[in-house]
C-alpha cells in the first residue's frame, strides 16, 4: 500500500519536505524524523503546505526526535500523528516501499 | 535465478558541492552488474548533474559528467528528468548533455536516454518501483 516517505532535514534549511509533498501520492505516508520533525509543528511557514497538500497523505512524526528537541507534541500541525520506533517499523512494513528524502 | 526488480536511483543534489552525485553514479555502475531493471531520476538540484560544459580543472575534483553518457553501455537507458526542476533553474533540455544508448532490439539505433517528465509523471515513476535508493 503506497510509499512511506521519510524526511530528515528541517524545512527551514532546504526544500526537501516541500519536494516530498509535491511527489507523494494518495495512500502514501510521510514520516518526519531527526531534524525533519521541525516541519511537523503548527503555525510555521510550511505548516499550510503540510496540511493542505491536496493528496490523501498520512502524516507522522517520530516522537523520540520531537522529545529530544523539546518540541511539545501539542504543537503538532493538524493531522500529524506521533509514532514511536515500533510504529516506525510498522509503517515500513505496511507500505510497498520506503523512499528516504535526503 | 532471482526475479528482476525495478530499482530507481533518485538524484536531488548538484554535483561537486557534496559527494552525493558522484557516489550515486558509482552505485549505479556497480548495480548495473546485477541485471535489474534500473531507472535514474533527476529532480530538484539533481538536474544540475546532467548539464553540458562542466569543467572541473580548477577545483581539483574529477569531472564525472561524461560518465552519464557511458551509462547506455551498461544497459542503463532510462534517465527521467523533471521538467519543473529544469524550469525553476532557468534550464531547458538544450542545456543538458546529449545522452544516448544503442537499442539492440532496433538494429542498434541510437536513441535518447533522457526522458523529460512532469512532476506528476515523476511521482508515478517513483510509485512504480520495487526499490528506491536516494542520493
Amino acid at each position: 500500500m503506497g510509499t512511506l516517505h521519510t524526511v530528515n532535514k528541517s524545512p527551514f534549511q532546504n526544500q526537501t519536505l516541500l519536494s516530498c509533498l509535491a511527489h507523494a501520492k494518495d495512500g502514501d505516508a510521510i514520516l518526519m524524523i531527526e531534524d525533519g520533525v521541525y516541519g511537523a509543528a503548527s503555525g510555521t511557514s510550511v505548516s499550510e503546505a503540510l496540511t493542505s497538500n491536496g493528496a490523501d497523505v498520512a502524516l507522522y512524526v517520530l516522537g523520540a526526535d520531537l522529545a529530544a528537541r523539546g518540541i511539545d507534541a501539542g504543537r503538532m500541525a493538524d493531522g500529524v500523528t506521533s509514532v514511536d520506533y515500533e510504529g516506525f517499523v510498522d509503517l515500513a512494513a505496511d507500505h510497498d516501499r520506503v523512499q528516504n528524502w535526503l | 535465478m532471482s526475479e528482476v526488480k525495478k530499482f530507481l536511483y533518485v538524484n536531488r543534489k548538484a554535483p561537486y558541492g557534496t559527494i552525493y552525485a558522484q557516489e550515486s553514479l558509482e552505485v549505479v555502475l556497480i548495480g548495473a552488474a546485477f541485471d535489474q531493471d534500473v531507472s535514474l531520476a533527476f529532480l530538484d538540484d539533481g538536474v544540475f548533474q546532467l548539464t553540458k560544459g562542466q569543467d572541473t580543472k580548477e577545483i581539483g575534483l574529477k569531472n564525472f559528467s561524461a560518465t552519464y553518457r557511458a551509462l547506455g553501455d551498461y544497459e542503463v537507458t532510462k534517465l527521467y528528468v523533471e521538467k519543473e526542476s529544469l524550469t525553476e533553474r532557468g534550464l531547458t533540455l538544450d542545456d543538458l548533455q546529449n545522452i544516448e544508448y544503442e537499442d539492440e532490439d532496433d538494429d542498434y539505433a541510437e536513441k535518447p536516454s533522457i526522458r523529460l517528465v512532469s512532476r506528476a509523471e515523476m511521482a508515478d515513476v517513483m510509485a512504480d518501483q520495487d526499490v528506491v535508493l536516494s542520493f
